[in-house]
This record gives structure tokens, sequence and C-alpha cells, in this order.
């Protein structure tokens, strides 16, 4: 897809935009009349590097090259410093806008908060809107420098195999982490396990899905571009935790990106050693040995659990619960919930279509501005031809007019082709809030598992104060006591202690929940705000300004060619 | 609508010019579709303005369907040899084509570019069949319109016999059937070579026009449904989030009608003339074979003279008839040619006036629309503000 390909294109990109760069490389309209060719070989050499590792502290290049959206290169145009001159000498925005708004520029790129200018990475545009007096600490995290390394313990399977590290390399100035800059390797595996620690740790927040396993796609692709695809997401990834506000203090998130060598998180064991585990214990839970849920496991989910006993009493409940079955006495705050989750979802559906047509916007925009230069193109050609091949005057005369409409096609081309690029960093914030929606579902589903949790205890509760009331009345009548009896009692009451320990236990956990979702809630509206708000603004900013331009270029030509025009209307 | 020429050659277009000045001017308007089902047609109504003494003025109107267009076109063609006839647009093939609003509009516009361009011609103008075509009643159309096809195919005289041959001949030659001319005029050779380059340069921009039309149309596609959307999402939202986003759907779709608009434009003031432009090449280049074979046609001749006086025994007594005869031809063919020649500079000037005028029509186009995009989001701006303070 990428790879070879990409080269072949920018080899026939590469012609074109030497022709274009010909075509306006006017004295009279460019000061810098070599900066398009100069600025050209620049732009190959960074494509070429594409596939090569880079330093580890050069800000990535490619931050959208594996979005399928973005596939042509040309927008990540990092060149062209006379075009930037012109964009800031044309609008006089506000300070916010100047900073969305002007293309690609490496010299004028400026690290506000420590975030690169708009466009290195999606999400770095969203923190940056917010970027908000209040927090002058910043982290800033790159991944690079993929290195292929061979597994040195010795596994069951013969031979040894490879997998990919990732240098991942922080900025901070937060007092918290040792250093201000500091790098460690990591390979994926390292990730899937940071992700899964902060699931459990931070149960009801919003917090970013991690990228795919991709199983799959790892095989099909090429190694070099799977890799490229898997570095871009990790780096989308990792800022978007150093970006929520509570996980980028998390210890986990401290430990993965500080301590060097082995990952000291507590790896996820796979699904089945988990059941075998919980296997061997279910007799045993079974003949009463054992029964109590440990209150710590009670804050952790049942499913993917060992606890298989609890897994099943939790399903029994769940199927209770659809089935009509004892109304559990939580409900109230529920009716506000879910009417919050119902219009969560009539965002989303919403969000999920608006993206959809903002890509089509965004693809016809390239659609004009492509075809725009090819008709330039073709008129330069027709220019040249008619000046060198002229057999009568007029075709001379006709022959400058033409160029004049062509360089103007040319030029407005390109106003399209940036205009689009800076469209697209806007739209970002569709796409990126669509992925905070799955964070959002986890969220939601955390605090759904938590209640189960609590209404199985509950319930549970409830059949255990049963038995030991009838227990208790069936001892009762025999004079003396049972001693069996008796002693059975005891062991229940035992075990109804335990299970209200856990009980409280759970109720706690699941109100701990249900406030993270509020406090997430709350913090995703005001963000919402702000994000939506600089999109939009954002967004018409730059059509004012392109269009503005891209009517001067023709105004001009218009005026060049008044002579010929008629009177009709 | 055309109604004042840059290069007027011989009458005025102007009605507004003085009475004493001769003055034809012609406009095609109003396409009328008649006729039912297969056998469904466009009528337009071809108005004259004029004061000329042969016309019955000062204004006539007549109703005419394409197929009378190409009955004009085939009398001029016929009988002005040499003369750059104006280009017709082209029959449509397609039934369902036929009758889209744009396609009859199109096909209006340059019908009537077609018939100014005959009236404003030196030569053509004075035709008899123009005059016909201009005024007679609608049977008598009809009439000769049906009698086109019997008419052509009984050819008494000679002269003509060899035009006909040569026209054939030409087509071959185009088509690459026959060898080109041993000894051939290089000035022919190199008008064909730079007629043939034109044209697919010609044909390339064309093309690359025609797409932009449809960009055109895409865009404001895509704007009306991601305007929509945002009206879809803002009804999600509560406040001034919601309020933007509707007020910005809103103005996205006003855009996409904008849009609409300009591609409509475009196509007829500039992807038409561009194409017109395209078939005119043509015309030239069949023209200029034409010529090249007319000079054949004469050295042939002038060859079969005199091996005619070679056989009989080198006397100079040549039958007088076949002397005459090929006295004529020669006549005829310079004359031809010398047209030509005329012809192929005004075809020039023509142009350049023709694609002048596209070039400005784009750009003011283009323009236009730019700053019309620019206001309207602009005029966003404030509300904007206004939801998010």
């Amino acid at each position: 897809m990428m790879g070879s390909e990409n080269e072949a294109e920018s080899q026939l990109f590469a012609s074109r935009e030497e022709m274009e760069n010909l075509v306006l490389d006017e004295p009279s309209d460019n000061p810098n009349g070599n900066g398009g060719s100069k600025s050209f070989s620049d732009y190959r050499s960074v494509m070429s590097s594409l596939a090569d590792t880079h330093h580890p502290l050069s800000p990535p290049l490619t931050p959208a090259d594996s979005d399928p959206l973005l596939a042509p290169q040309p927008y990540r145009d990092l060149r062209n410093p006379s075009l930037s001159h012109d964009n800031n000498s044309y609008i006089e925005p506000p300070a916010y806008a100047d900073v969305i708004f002007s293309p690609f520029d490496e010299n004028t790129g400026s690290e506000i908060n420590g975030i690169d200018s708009p466009g290195r990475s999606s999400d770095s545009s969203l923190s940056l809107s917010r970027s908000p007096s209040s927090s002058s600490d910043y982290i800033k995290i790159t991944v690079s420098n993929p290195q292929k390394e061979q597994e040195t313990s010795n596994s069951l399977v013969p031979g040894a195999s490879t997998y990919v590290t990732y240098l991942i390399t922080t900025r901070t100035n937060i007092p918290e982490f040792n250093g201000s800059e500091f790098g460690v390797r990591r390979r994926f595996k390292d990730v899937v396990t940071l992700s899964d620690r902060l699931a459990e740790a931070y149960r009801g927040f919003f917090i970013p899905p991690r990228p795919d396993k991709s199983v799959v796609e790892s095989q099909v692709m090429q190694k070099q571009e799977f890799v490229e695809q898997r570095r871009v997401a990790l780096e989308k990834y990792l800022r978007r935790l150093a970006a929520h506000p509570i996980i980028r203090n998390s210890d986990e998130l401290k430990v993965f990106l500080q301590v060097q060598g082995k990952l000291p998180l507590a790896t996820s064991t796979d699904v089945a050693s988990r059941m075998l585990d919980g296997a061997v214990n279910l007799p045993k839970q079974l003949f009463g040995e054992g029964s109590t849920v440990a209150p710590q496991d009670v804050v952790q989910p049942a499913k993917g659990g060992r606890d298989l006993l609890r897994l099943f009493k939790e399903l029994k409940q769940s199927v209770s619960n659809d089935w009509g079955g004892s109304r559990p006495p939580v409900v109230e705050e529920d009716k506000e919930f879910l009417e919050k989750k119902e219009k969560m979802n009539e965002f989303e559906l919403q969000l999920s279509n608006a993206s959809q047509q903002a890509e089509s916007l965004v693809k016809a925009q390239q659609d004009m501005g492509e075809t725009m230069g090819e008709l330039g193109l073709a008129f330069i050609k027709l220019t040249k031809f008619e000046t060198e091949e002229a057999m009568f005057e007029s075709q001379r005369v006709r022959a400058g007019d033409m160029k004049n409409v062509a360089t103007a096609a040319v030029k407005a081309s390109r106003f399209y082709r940036e205009l689009n690029a800076q469209t697209v960093k806007h739209f970002d914030t569709l796409h990126e809030y669509l992925g905070l929606m799955l964070s959002v579902h986890g969220a939601f589903a955390d605090r759904s598992s938590a209640l189960l949790t609590v209404q199985t205890l509950l319930s549970e509760l409830s059949s255990l104060h049963t038995r030991a009331e009838k227990l208790e009345a069936a001892s009762s009548k025999i004079f003396g006591g049972d001693k069996s009896r008796i002693r059975r009692i005891e062991e229940l009451k035992e075990t109804i202690r335990a299970t209200e320990d856990a009980k409280s236990v759970a109720v706690r956990e699941y109100e701990r929940i249900k406030e993270n979702n509020r406090t997430e809630l709350e913090r995703m509206e005001a963000e919402k705000h702000a994000d939506f708000s600089n999109m939009l603004k954002g967004f018409v900013l730059n059509q004012v300004g392109y269009a503005e331009k891209i009517a001067n270029v023709w105004a001009k030509v218009a005026e060049e060619t008044s002579g010929y025009a008629t009177d009709s209307a | 609508m055309d109604q004042q020429q840059r290069s007027s050659s011989g009458y005025s277009h102007s009605p507004r010019s003085p009475s004493s000045q001769p003055y034809l001017s012609v406009s095609v308007t109003d396409p009328v579709k008649l006729g039912n089902g297969v056998q469904a047609y466009i009528s337009y109504r071809v108005i004259t303005k004029t004061n000329l003494p042969d016309y019955q003025g000062p204004e006539k109107i007549v109703i005419r369907r394409y197929s009378d267009f190409v009955w004009l076109h085939d009398r001029l063609f016929e009988k002005y040899k040499g003369v750059f006839i104006p280009p017709l647009p082209e029959k449509s093939a397609v039934e369902k084509f036929r009758f889209s609003a744009e396609f009859i509009e199109m096909r209006r516009q340059a019908l009537d570019v077609f018939v100014n361009r005959i009236a404003s011609h030196q030569e053509l103008q004075k035709s008899e069949d123009l005059k016909t075509f201009l005024q007679a009643e609608e049977e008598t159309m009809e009439r000769l319109r049906a009698h086109e096809s019997s008419y052509f195919k009984k050819k008494p005289a000679d002269l003509l016999q060899i035009f006909k041959d040569v026209q054939s001949r030409v087509s071959d030659v185009v088509l690459g059937k026959e060898k080109p001319v041993e000894e051939s005029n290089p000035d022919y050779e190199k008008l064909k070579h730079y007629i043939f380059e034109l044209e697919n340069h010609l044909a390339e921009a064309q093309k690359h026009a025609y797409r932009l039309v449809k960009r055109h149309r895409e865009l404001g596609q895509s704007l009306s449904d991601f305007g929509k959307a945002a009206k879809l999402l803002g009804a999600c939202e509560a406040d001034g989030l919601g309020k933007a986003l509707t007020e910005l759907g809103a103005k996205s779709e006003t855009l996409s009608i904008r849009l609409q608009k300009e591609a409509h434009q475009l196509l007829m003031n500039f992807e038409e003339p561009l194409k017109d432009y395209v078939r005119a090449a043509t015309i030239a280049e069949r023209a200029n074979a034409f010529r090249q074979q007319c000079e054949l046609a004469e050295t042939m001749k002038l060859k079969e003279i005199n091996l005619f006086g070679l056989i009989s025994n080198k006397t100079l007594n040549v039958p007088i008839q076949l002397k005459e005869d090929s006295e004529e031809a020669a006549r005829r063919f310079e004359s031809i040619v010398r047209l030509m020649n005329e012809e192929i500079v005004r075809f020039q000037d023509q142009k350049m006036i023709d694609m002048g005028r596209a070039f400005h029509e784009f750009a003011k186009g283009q323009a236009r629309l730019a700053n019309n995009i620019a206001d309207a989001w602009r005029s966003l701006l404030p509300k904007l503000e206004a939801c998010f303070t």
C-alpha cells in the first residue's frame, strides 16, 4: 500500500511538483525565487526518509500518513517559507487562529506548552487548543527508532523469536518525574500491559483505547509499513494518556515511561491459564472451603478473573435482572444516567455521520485542487506549444493570456491543497471524539459491571440470611440446641459477615466509579465545547482566508484579460 | 448571446447603430420540446433583426430545429469550398440525454454561436441559403430538409465531381489511409502538424475543464451533505455549541447551491468554448488537407495534359476542350487556395478572441465564486463568536 507505491507516487508527483514550481518561480510573485525548487528537494528527502529510522528526538514526520484519508503525500508540505509569509500577511487573525491557521513550517513552528505547531499529531491540537493558562506543566512523548530484538529467555519453542522495540522519549517539567528528559525501550506487549493495568486501576474513567494488536495485519502488511503504522499509533496513544488530567499522574504511566529494562508491571496472563486456575479453585468453593469472596477481589469485575464461581453467580444475577427478577435497590440515579447514556448514543451516531461527511468534503476539496492544477498544467503545455510553434502573431498574443490563466490555476490549486491540509486537521477533532466514545463505553461498562457485582452480593446476602433464619428456626425447635446445626449457623454467620464486608467494598467501588463517570462527563462536556469551538472557528477562518487568496489570484487575471470582455451580463 | 462581434466584417450587428449602416443580427432562443416519444424534438426560435433590403425586416422570427441547422451547414459546406464553415454542435446519440435542461441550453448556445458566425462572415453572410434559413416559412424548410438527401446524389458537372473525389481523398489522407503527396508544399505540412498538435493539447485542456465542472458539482454536493450532518449534530447539543453547528450547517448548504450554479456557468462559458475550439481545429485540419489535395489535383491535371502531348507525338494540338477544362480547373483551384489562406488567418484571429473571452469569463467566474465563498463564511464568524461566549 504505502512503501514502494509511495515512492512511485512521489516520483510521479515529483515531476508535477517540478512543473508547478517552474510555473510559480516567477521572479515577480515569488520573492524567494529558488525557494520552490530547493524545498522541493527537501520534500523529496523527507519522503524517502519515511522508510528509514530517524533520530530519536526528531519530531515525527508522519503524523497522519497512516491515515488512509490522507494518503496523498502532498498535504504534508513542510516547505515553502515564502508561502507562510503570504499567509501571515494576508490575515490579521487572533492569536490562536494564527497557530491553527498557518501551514506546516519548521521555522515558525511555535512550541506552545512544549507541543509542536498543529499538525504534528492530531491530538496535540486538542491539548493545544485547550492550552489553559492555568497549567504550565507539560509532558511531551515521542515514539521512534523501531528496532528488532531477540527473545533472550528460553521459550518452549526452539529458536529465538524476534520482536520490535520502540524508543519512547519523554520531555517534561513535572516534578514527580525523575528528570526532564529521558527515554526507555518498550515493546508492544508492554503497552498492552500498561493498558490493562490502567483499565483495572481507573475504572469509570474515560481511558483512551490502546492500539489494536492487529494480528492479521502484522502478517499481511509489509513489515516496514506495519512497524511505522504501529509507531504512529503508539505515539498517539501515549500522548492521549498524557493529555488526560488524571491518568497522566498515574504510577503505571510513570513506571512505563521511566523505568529502564523490563517493565515492572504485572503482566496480564492469558484467559486459558486464568480459567485453569479458576477450575482448580472451583471444587474448593463448591465444598464450602474458601467460598468467601476476598473483598479486594470484589473490586475487579468477575469476567476475566479467576473466580469461576463468582462468574457464575454474577451471570445468574444478570439473568435474573434481565428477566425482571427482584428489583435491585440501587436504581434512582440510574434514570438520569440512562438519559445521559441515551444522549451519548445519539451524539455518537450524529458524530459518526458528520465525520463521514467531513471526509467527503475533504476529498472533494482535494479533487478540486488536483483538477485545477491539472488544468493549469495542460494550459502551460499549450502555451509552450503556441509560443514555440506559432505560425501567426495572434497565437503569441493568445499564448500570453493563456499563461496568465494557467499560472493562476496552478496557484489556486496550491491554495486548495493547503486549505485542505488545514481542514483535515480541524476535522480531526471529529475523529478524535469518535475515538473518545470508545473510552466512554468502557467507562459505562465499568459502572454496569460494578453494579452487577453489588447486586449479586446483595441477593447472595439475602439468600444467606434466609438460610440462616431457616436454620435458626429449625434449631430452636430442638431443645438444648442441635450441635451440628448450631455449628452450621455459626459458619453461616461467618460467611454472612464476610459477604457483608465484600458488599460494602463493592458498594464503595460502585459509588467511586459512578463519581468517576460523573466527573469525566463534566470534563468531556467542557472540553467538547472548547474543542468544537476551535474546530468550527478554525475551519471557517481557513475557508475565508483561502477563498480571499484564491479570489485575488483570479481577479488579477480577469483584470488582465478584461480587453476581451463583452457587454453581456 | 453575442450581439457585438469584435471582428465585424461586413455588416455590423448592433441594432442600435445608425440606421444608415447595414446590420444583420441573429439570435437563437427559447428551446421548446415538441412532439411525443421517439419523434420528440427541440425547436428553437430564431430571431433576425436586420435592415438589409433582401430581408423581411426589421424583425423576423422563425421556428427551426436542429436538422434545419444541419441543412444550412451542409449547403454552405457544398457551396463555399475553401471557407471554414463554423462547426455545429454534435448530434447526441443518447436518447435520454437529449432532453436534459443543461444539454438543451448548451446546444442552444452553440447553435446561436453557429448562426452568428455565419452572419458575420464576409462570404457566408451573402449566402442565399442563409437567407432561406432565416426567413423561410416552416413548411418550406420542411420540404427543403426532406429533399436534402436526394438533391446531392445527382452531380452533373465534371468539376463538382472532382471536388467530390477530392473530398473523399481528403478523409483518406486525414485517416492516414493514403500516402501523403510527395512533393507537397512545406507550409501545408507545417500547418498540418501544427493543427494536429494543437488539437491534442486542446483536447486535453478541454478534458480537464470538463472535470473541473464535475469537481464543482461534487464539492457542492459534499457541502450540502456536510451541512445536513452538522445540523443534525447541532440538534444533539445544547446552547451555544448546538446553535453554532446549526448555523454552520445552514451556511454550508447555501454555499452548495452557489457552487452548483458556478458549475453550470463554467460549463457554458469555459468548457463549451474549449470544446468548440477542438471542433474548429478538426475543420481546419480537414480544410488544410483539402487545400493540399487541390494542389495535387491541379498538378495532376497539368501532368495529364503533358502526357497527352507526349503520346500524341509531340503535337501541340492538345484538344481545345481538355485544355480549357484544365485551365478552368487550375483557376478554380488557385482561387480556393487563396481563399483558404485567408480563412486560416481569419480563423486564428477569431480563435484568439474566442479563447480570450473564455479565459476572461473563467477568471471572472472563479474570482466571483471565491469572493462569494469568502463573504459567506465571513458572515458566520460573528455568529460563532456569539455562540461561544
